[in-house]
């Protein structure tokens, strides 16, 4: 029996503000759009996996009741910034496992106008007139900005000048530099929150966040939805081949969280589970790195695309920088990065967030990504990150 | 009446020498500064407390200008190897600008303070500071 499970259908709404669409509407949105990409119906969906980060709850269930009661177990599943890939992960468990033969996976967000993530752990004593030892550290208030920060900026911003202090040359101006380049990736892409090209000047002179992100160079929050259809290989033989061609091979499908290393619970370690995920992905695919024709990388802060150039090993370790300075990761460089316009520009709807980078991929591998279409392009690999943490990688491959 | 004194948390420990405990697993050596149920690192469920060096280096940092309210900014957040332990904290006694704060300069834990309740207990936090400008 094959084992191999393909993409049958996907979507990924507008990112960006939707104030007159619930959640609900989105995620329907997004899901009956990816069913009628495959050319299939609820009928044909055996699981439901859906996932929604800032609300949570049954949000599998409350898509159901709008789009399909169909009686499939449904997995709700919530897994920060991964929760998305966590989603199209389970939906692929459950056809590796035998349990059926077709899944739908949901992930929704609307979280346009939020301001700053992260750094919770608010004390309790807070409401107290009267300083009161409380939780794991025993602190009388909270502790964020006073002990350091754990707010995202801050995190991410740490992380990079981290990879500076360890190999050099990750400069503000390297940062920014980056983040220029994903803005000017969005300029081609319809459905991003963002699609003005900045210039460095531009991103370098904007408001501070944490530094050296400023604000063009942290995740923009949005509302957005995406979902995805997936199929086995048995079933896919079944099904017509205009179907069978535009359908996508899903080479690799790893799920990590980060393993104990030092110091990893003072500032979390984004870097080992991400290098954990992309070592089991290419060993599960066949696929190396110098095979990519794209990746959609998690940049939620210019600070992280830096890191993860070098977790997934586009380059040699520690090597990040130059990488980035040899032209690699342009549109029209050897490995294009982000050309989507990543979290920067694109958008950054949580839950949303690891299946819409799984789409872009689609796209280009089904020769329909148009004016942004990566010539030529047959395997590319989608990665998230949740803090927490939970790393997300896909390997992807054309049909044809 | 003298006012009393409490640590913003309970491993920073007052007195004339300030310093950091830690919870070290008895079997592996990892540090951890939160209430442990067990160890992340190798999964046994003994510990004793260790004082943590007052002297480290900084690793990493980050100018923070958005924070929670009640938080004055811009400020200096960083995470500091003290002899091998890394702790988390702010950056003091120093402009909070790139050209006064860098990855491997040399800092001292330091108190801080955070404010008075209404049983006029003061709360002390700590942070470190220059190792230039320490003593």
């Amino acid at each position: 029996m094959s084992d191999d499970v393909w993409i049958l259908g996907i979507n990924m709404t507008k990112f960006g503000k939707h104030p007159d669409k619930d959640m609900v509407d989105l995620a329907s949105e997004a899901a009956l759009a990816a069913l009628s990409d495959a050319g299939v119906t609820m009928k044909d969906i055996g699981v439901l996996a859906a996932g929604n980060m800032m609300v949570g709850g049954n949000v599998g269930q409350l898509i159901q009741k709008q789009i399909g009661q169909t009686g499939i177990p449904v997995f709700n599943v919530q897994n920060a910034c991964a929760t998305g890939a966590t989603a199209l992960r389970t939906a692929i468990m459950a056809i590796k496992a035998g349990e059926c033969d077709m899944g739908l996976a949901v992930g929704v967000e609307k979280i346009a106008g939020a301001g700053l993530l992260g750094g919770g752990g608010k004390s309790k004593s807070d409401k107290s007139d009267t300083w009161t030892p409380k939780g794991r550290f025993g602190a009388v208030t909270s502790v964020d900005g006073r002990i350091g920060t754990t707010t995202m900026p801050g995190v991410f911003a740490q992380v990079g000048m981290e990879y500076d202090h360890k190999y050099g040359g990750a400069t503000f101006d390297l940062f920014a530099r980056i983040s220029e380049k994903n803005h000017a990736n969005s300029t081609l892409n319809p459905l991003a929150a963002y699609t003005k090209a900045l210039s460095k000047e531009e991103i370098m002179a904007d408001v501070m966040i944490a530094y050296p992100n400023t604000r063009p160079m942290c995740s923009a929050n949005c509302d957005g939805a995406a979902a995805a259809v997936v199929v086995s290989g048995e079933k896919l033989k079944t099904l017509d081949p205009d179907q069978r061609r535009r359908a996508v091979k899903v080479s690799a499908s790893i799920l990590t969280s980060d393993p104990y290393e030092p110091g990893c619970q003072i500032l979390p370690d984004v870097n080992t589970l991400t290098r954990l995920a992309a070592t089991a992905a290419y060993e599960q695919s066949g696929v190396s790195p110098s095979d990519l024709d794209l990746v959609e990388l998690h940049d939620c802060f210019a600070t992280a695309e830096l890191v993860h150039y070098d977790n997934l090993m586009l380059c040699d370790p520690g090597e990040a920088v130059a990488f980035f300075e040899s032209g690699a990761t342009t549109r029209d460089g050897r490995q294009p990065v982000n050309v989507s316009g990543g979290l920067e520009s694109k958008g950054h709807p949580i839950a949303a967030t690891g299946i819409a980078n799984i789409w872009e991929v689609c796209q280009h591998l089904r020769d329909e990504a148009g004016p942004r279409q990566i010539e030529g392009a047959k395997v590319g690999l989608a990665h998230v990150i949740g803090l927490g943490s939970a790393c997300g990688v896909h390997i992807l491959e054309a049909a044809h | 009446m003298m006012e009393t004194q409490i640590p913003v948390v309970d491993y920073l420990v007052l007195g004339e020498h300030p310093h950091l405990v830690a919870h070290e697993c008895r079997e592996c050596g990892a540090r951890f500064f939160d209430r442990r149920n067990a160890c992340a690192s190798c999964g046994k469920n003994s510990f004793h407390d260790v004082d943590v060096a007052t002297d480290g280096e900084v690793t990493t940092f980050t100018i923070v200008y958005a924070a929670a309210p009640g938080i004055a900014v811009p400020f200096v957040a960083a995470v500091v190897d003290c002899d091998g332990t890394a702790v988390r904290g702010n950056i003091v006694g120093t402009e909070p600008d790139p050209e006064h704060v860098h990855t491997g300069m040399k800092v001292q834990l330091t108190t801080v303070p955070v404010g008075t309740d209404a049983a006029g207990t003061e709360a002390i936090g700590f942070a470190f500071r220059p190792w230039e400008d320490a003593r």
